[in-house]
């Protein structure tokens, strides 16, 4: 009887990696706080792409109060890799490079209309007045959209 | 060795014979001994080779460059690794949208300046040289009111690919780190 309580109390304080691993959970074991045993897909995720030691190994390298985040990202890169076996994150990446270069042309366009109008408008409003004077005029207030586009990935 | 056949990068790192069916050797040549390094570092060669074979040989070449970058990212950015680099570009993304929608806000207060019928200039917008004011306020209707009009779609169809949650992901390095990346990682992709 009190084989099996001991067995019980060794089998449920184990963390997900060392249940994996049918071995024994130190009370210092470095997978234990970021891979519970409520949730065991996260380490079969992550052991898949990065293997156990790897991972020892990036966590050991890592100050104690940055360890989740490293756990959460390498879960999150390991998760996009089942999605997309080719490309992993990187197609993520790729895909928001494209974004932001559909956003920067429209963006351009948009601005370049602005423009057109303003003269326009001045124009059609204000023969007699000079269309630098009338720029100047608008200048007086600051929209925020003139910062220059830094140059992206390609 | 087959007679003539130099080793590969991987089977030069992990001392061992370069068989002629080596599954790393059509890529990590042994001129880029860097390339594999990294790799293994990070994920592993066993665990890199097991992806490989899960894929047709046509898709390994982009996997190869795809695990690289990876790696880079992750050696750079220890904590993050590409994660870091996402939540960078998700931020450029978001201002981008804004940006356009205070655009088309614009072009709209614009239009409605010059309706024949609408907002007349109010003498308090007027300057002093009698020049009018262009656009500052349109006439009483400020910029804000006219984003409020703007359709949703102008803010939606730049979505978010990914509905993870990585924003808590972002560091302040990783806007640094990821301008490294970039000069890095256009020479590792053909």
């Amino acid at each position: 009887m009190y084989r099996f309580h001991k067995l019980d109390k060794t089998t449920s304080t184990r963390c997900a990696v060392c249940k994996y691993f049918r071995r024994r959970c130190p009370q210092d074991c470095i997978f234990a706080p970021y891979f519970p045993n409520d949730n065991p897909h996260k380490f079969t995720c992550v052991h898949r792409f990065y293997g156990a030691s790897n991972i020892a190994k990036m966590l050991e390298e890592i100050p104690v109060q940055l360890r989740a985040h490293l756990v959460e990202s390498l879960y999150y890169e390991a998760t996009c890799r089942i999605q997309d076996p080719v490309y992993g994150c990187v197609g993520i990446i790729s895909s928001l490079h494209r974004q932001i270069q559909i956003a920067q042309s429209q963006l351009a366009k948009t601005q370049a209309e602005i423009s057109v109008l303003d003269a326009n408008f001045v124009v059609t409003n204000e023969p007699s007045s000079s269309l630098d004077e009338s720029l100047v005029q608008q200048n007086g207030v600051d929209h925020g959209l003139d910062d220059p586009f830094n140059p992206w990935f390609y | 060795m087959a007679p003539g056949h130099s080793p590969c990068a991987s089977c030069k790192l992990l001392r061992r014979r370069c068989a002629k069916d080596c599954i790393f050797a059509p890529y990590f040549p042994s001129n880029e001994p860097h390339k594999f390094a990294i790799v293994h570092k990070v994920f592993g060669a066993s665990n890199v080779s097991k992806m490989l074979q899960e894929l047709h040989v046509h898709q390994r070449g982009d996997a190869v460059s795809s695990l690289v970058y990876e790696a880079n990212a992750r050696l750079r950015d220890p904590v993050y690794g590409c994660v870091g680099a996402i939540s960078y570009l998700q931020k450029e993304v978001s201002q981008l949208q804004m940006q356009l929608a205070m655009a088309h806000a614009e072009i709209l207060c614009i239009q409605m300046q010059q309706e024949p019928l609408g907002l007349a200039p109010t003498p308090a917008a007027s300057s002093i040289n009698g020049l009018v004011p262009v656009h500052p306020t349109c006439a009483g209707f400020s910029t804000e009111d006219i984003l409020s009009r703007v359709s949703s779609d102008d803010m939606s169809h730049l979505h978010n690919i990914t509905d993870h949650d990585h924003d808590q992901y972002f560091t302040s390095n990783s806007v640094i780190q990821y301008d490294n990346l970039k000069r890095e990682s256009s020479s590792l992709w053909t």
